[in-house]
């Protein structure tokens, strides 16, 4: 049964490839990309097997601690990660429990995520080259560290299962997980510029995490290195126990998920409420428009762009304005706020890809291509000129520097209207593999996303390319220290913006006319 | 069948006098499979008309292509006498849709889809409005209003999309699958309506898997397999003193007729 399970796994990942080169050409990428940690990973663990066993305890212990955190956290808050062998699905085959936990668990290593956690955990064995026999210890503790991972993830998810399966808290979790990995960088920096006085805490921390279930695995070889055998044995006991504890979790967790339905919570409203249709005029285009707009707010995929672009200048301001003063800072807001706006306008270029096999409500209500492009260009254009609106007034009053607001609006309208116009062309030729709708806006599909990003990367290129013009008005505005280039630059913008906008929707539209029952096919295949 | 059609301009005829639906010669291939072959078929304007076929007969595809939503390899389809595919917005003027497994936008609430789907069309507010709460009202929706569509149950979801179909009073409605996972109230409510509406002079496609409800229900049926129309008529005449379901096991075959699974026998 286990065998099974396994091979299940395995040829549901196979047939997904078959589906399309695309999946292999991802698949092939994310490959790359564990390659690379891994190898990176090992030649660390090879580097720091020349330091003394304290420093390899140290590191090894936090840095694993790290890695079962992070198999505990995202599961739950990232309700894409691959379920493919969703214990639910096994509901009607009545596998005995224990076949079906070993062959979950084991399964779960198939994939490349569990893989690589698999080889680094083993591979902190590398880290004790210079006593083989520690080494040869290592590597026991270290399948057993990646057990851990594998059944902490299980048993989140399966404890989790009832309260992850309401709507709301999907939603509501998908879109805060986006902020901390956005501000990853800046996060990271801080913390490794305030590394460098907590170089005397960390074996301290160190230590007592090597005590905690998170950290005891880790510790066990480096404590038999340094002659702790008694530490070594309770502490390889705290890890046992922990692997018992979350088997046992997982266990009953899954007994109690495999008979209780799964809980949806929603309440009977009545009507009343249109929303946004109430206040758009009742023409199709207003009709798109309210819609757009009510997705913006509603749907979790929307929402979290939503999240991302005002935080983009921002991570301007981390990167610039560690060392300037509130006039930098304020300056970097201010003309980032229409990178902001941009990406606010891009995200319609997948808007089709989104509104998925729902778009035949389009088709089939025969809507004008104009009504179509134009009712999503207004819910975006809203959004992105309200956001760059703001950013910029706020940078010009922290810098206190209004000679620059108008060049500051004028970026703003050229990059939201290159943007809007832009991806009314391309949402209208080109269908990318989104999350479905109701999936997590971080699930990324195995495969395609390697002509997804291609199909961005031409769509920035096309935008950067548009907003020369005001940019070099800017720029030469700032090197001969003359307003009246920031008001040039603001009529460019308005120009420019207008005309990128108008040209946008009438090419989109004509296209729209000519493929739509060719989009909704495109939809339809990646359902 | 009738005879083929002669074309006629949009306007110059009443249109009462075209079928409601006329596919002639409508191919679709995916790759080196036929879903499609070249079906004919003439759908009389004010009859309630069955079509029915087994999985993968080309009943989606077909209605899929006869309604403008798949773009057909070859062949016509006619709406009323307009051309789906050269005057699509005037057929589908003429037409509500209940396409089978396809999303809805279902961030909304069931209020504003049917709002949305009236305001696509390009209604006024005031009318769209009227018709809504009177829709929500004939199919037990109206309690559900402003509930999202995405929180709704299946049955539920096909009386919405079924709402969204009929806002703008077609001449036709196309509706496939309309029955499936709505319980069985619902499903006598919505037969009243489709009832009423075929009286008063439009006319209904449904697709089915439920020969009964079919037979019962309609007064014309076409049966299709593999992509052909094996017969077509009213219910008397393709049924022709059988029941429909022993005519359709009779025209498609596929029944076994040996003892089935020794092995399944419990005694």
């Amino acid at each position: 049964m286990v065998a099974h399970l396994l091979s299940l796994k395995i040829t549901l990942l196979r047939n997904s490839l078959k589906r399309s080169p695309w999946q292999l050409v991802g698949l092939i990428f994310a490959g790359l990309y564990g390659l690379g940690i891994l190898g990176i990973s090992l030649v660390g663990l090879a580097v720091l097997g020349t330091a003394d066993p304290e420093l390899i305890r140290t590191v090894v212990t936090l840095a694993g601690a790290a890695l079962i955190l992070g198999w505990l956290i995202i599961p739950v808050l990232a309700s894409g990660l691959d379920m493919t062998l969703e214990p639910a699905r096994f509901v009607t085959f009545a596998i005995p429990e224990k076949s079906m936990l070993v062959g979950l668990a084991l399964a779960s290593f198939i994939g490349i995520p569990g893989i690589i956690t698999l080889i680094v955990s083993v591979g902190t064995a590398v880290a004790w080259w210079q006593s083989p026999a520690i080494a040869l210890v290592a590597v026991p503790c270290g399948i057993l560290a990646a057990l851990t991972c594998i059944l902490a993830s299980r048993a989140i998810t399966a404890a989790s299962t009832s309260l992850a399966s309401s709507r709301r808290f999907k939603d509501v979790s998908g879109i805060l997980l986006v902020i901390p990995l956005i501000l990853m960088g800046p996060i990271i920096g801080t913390i490794s510029a305030g590394m460098r006085d907590f170089s005397e805490f960390l074996p301290a921390l160190g230590a007592t995490v090597a005590w905690t279930p998170l950290g005891a695995i880790w510790a066990v070889p480096a404590d038999l290195a340094s002659g702790h055998l008694v530490s070594a044995g309770a502490k390889f006991l705290i890890a046992l126990a922990t692997m018992a504890v979350l088997a046992w979790i997982w266990k009953t967790s899954l007994a109690r998920a495999l008979v209780t339905p799964a809980f949806a919570g929603s309440l009977k409203r009545t009507g009343g409420k249109l929303g946004f249709f109430a206040r758009f005029p009742g023409t199709p285009t207003g009709a798109v428009a309210a819609r757009s707009l009510t997705y913006w707010i509603r749907d979790p995929r929307y929402s979290a762009s939503l999240v991302i672009a005002p935080l983009l200048p921002l991570i301007f301001v981390f990167v610039a304005g560690q060392n300037g003063g509130l006039a930098t800072m304020g300056n970097v807001v201010g003309f980032a706020a229409s990178f902001a706006a941009f990406m606010v306008a891009w995200s319609i270029s997948s808007d089709v890809s989104y509104d998925s096999t729902a778009f035949a409500l389009h088709l089939a209500t025969g809507v004008s291509g104009r009504a179509d492009r134009t009712g999503r260009v207004i819910a975006a254009g809203l959004l992105a000129l309200s956001l760059g609106v703001v950013y910029a007034s706020v940078g010009a009053a922290l810098a206190d520097n209004w000679s620059s607001w108008p060049a500051m609006i004028g970026l703003v309208l050229v990059a939201a209207g290159a943007g809007l116009g832009l991806a009314s062309v391309f949402s209208s030729r080109f269908t990318l593999n989104v999350p479905l709708p109701g999936e997590s806006p971080l699930k990324s599909k195995p495969g395609n996303n390697f002509f997804s990003v291609l199909v961005q990367l031409v769509g920035f290129a096309g935008a950067g390319i548009l907003t020369v013009p005001v940019v070099a008005l800017v720029v030469i505005g700032a090197v001969v220290n003359q307003p009246v280039f920031s008001w040039l630059a603001l009529a460019a913008g308005i120009i420019l913006g207008c005309a990128y906008l108008l040209l946008g929707i009438r090419l989109g539209a004509a296209q729209y006319e000519r493929r739509a029952p060719e989009l909704l096919q495109a939809v339809s295949a990646d359902r | 069948m009738t005879e083929s059609l002669p074309h006629v301009p949009l306007g110059s005829a009443p249109a009462t006098n075209f079928p409601a639906l006329s596919l002639r010669g409508l191919t679709k291939r995916f790759g080196a499979k036929t879903a499609v072959n070249a079906i004919n078929l003439d759908v009389p304007a004010g009859s309630f008309y069955g079509l029915v076929g087994p999985n993968g007969a080309g009943k989606t595809t077909s209605l899929s292509m006869a309604t403008g939503l798949m773009r057909p390899d070859a062949g016509t389809a006619q709406v009323l006498g307009v051309d789906v595919w050269r005057h699509p917005l005037e057929a589908k003027r003429l037409m509500g849709i209940l396409p089978d497994g396809v999303r809805l936008f279902d961030r909304l609430s069931g209020e504003q889809l049917v709002t949305y789907a009236g305001l696509l069309r390009g209604m006024d507010k005031e009318t769209v409005a009227s018709r809504v709460k009177d829709l929500l009202e004939a199919l037990d929706l109206a309690k559900d209003a402003g509930t999202l569509v995405v929180d709704y149950s299946a049955g539920m979801t096909k009386k919405i999309a079924l709402a969204s179909a009929l806002i703008h009073a077609p001449k036709l409605l196309v509706l496939d699958e309309p029955f499936e996972s709505v319980d069985p109230v619902s499903s006598a409510n919505i037969r009243d309506l489709l009832t009423d509406y075929v009286a008063s002079g439009g006319t209904v496609i449904v697709s089915s898997h439920v020969m009964d409800l079919v037979q019962r229900m309609c007064d014309h049926v076409a049966v299709i397999a593999g992509g052909n129309v094996l017969a077509a008529g009213t219910v008397e005449s393709v049924r022709d003193g059988m029941s429909l379901e022993e005519k359709f096991v009779e025209l498609v075959g596929g029944r076994h007729q040996a003892g089935g699974l020794q092995w399944l026998r419990t005694s």
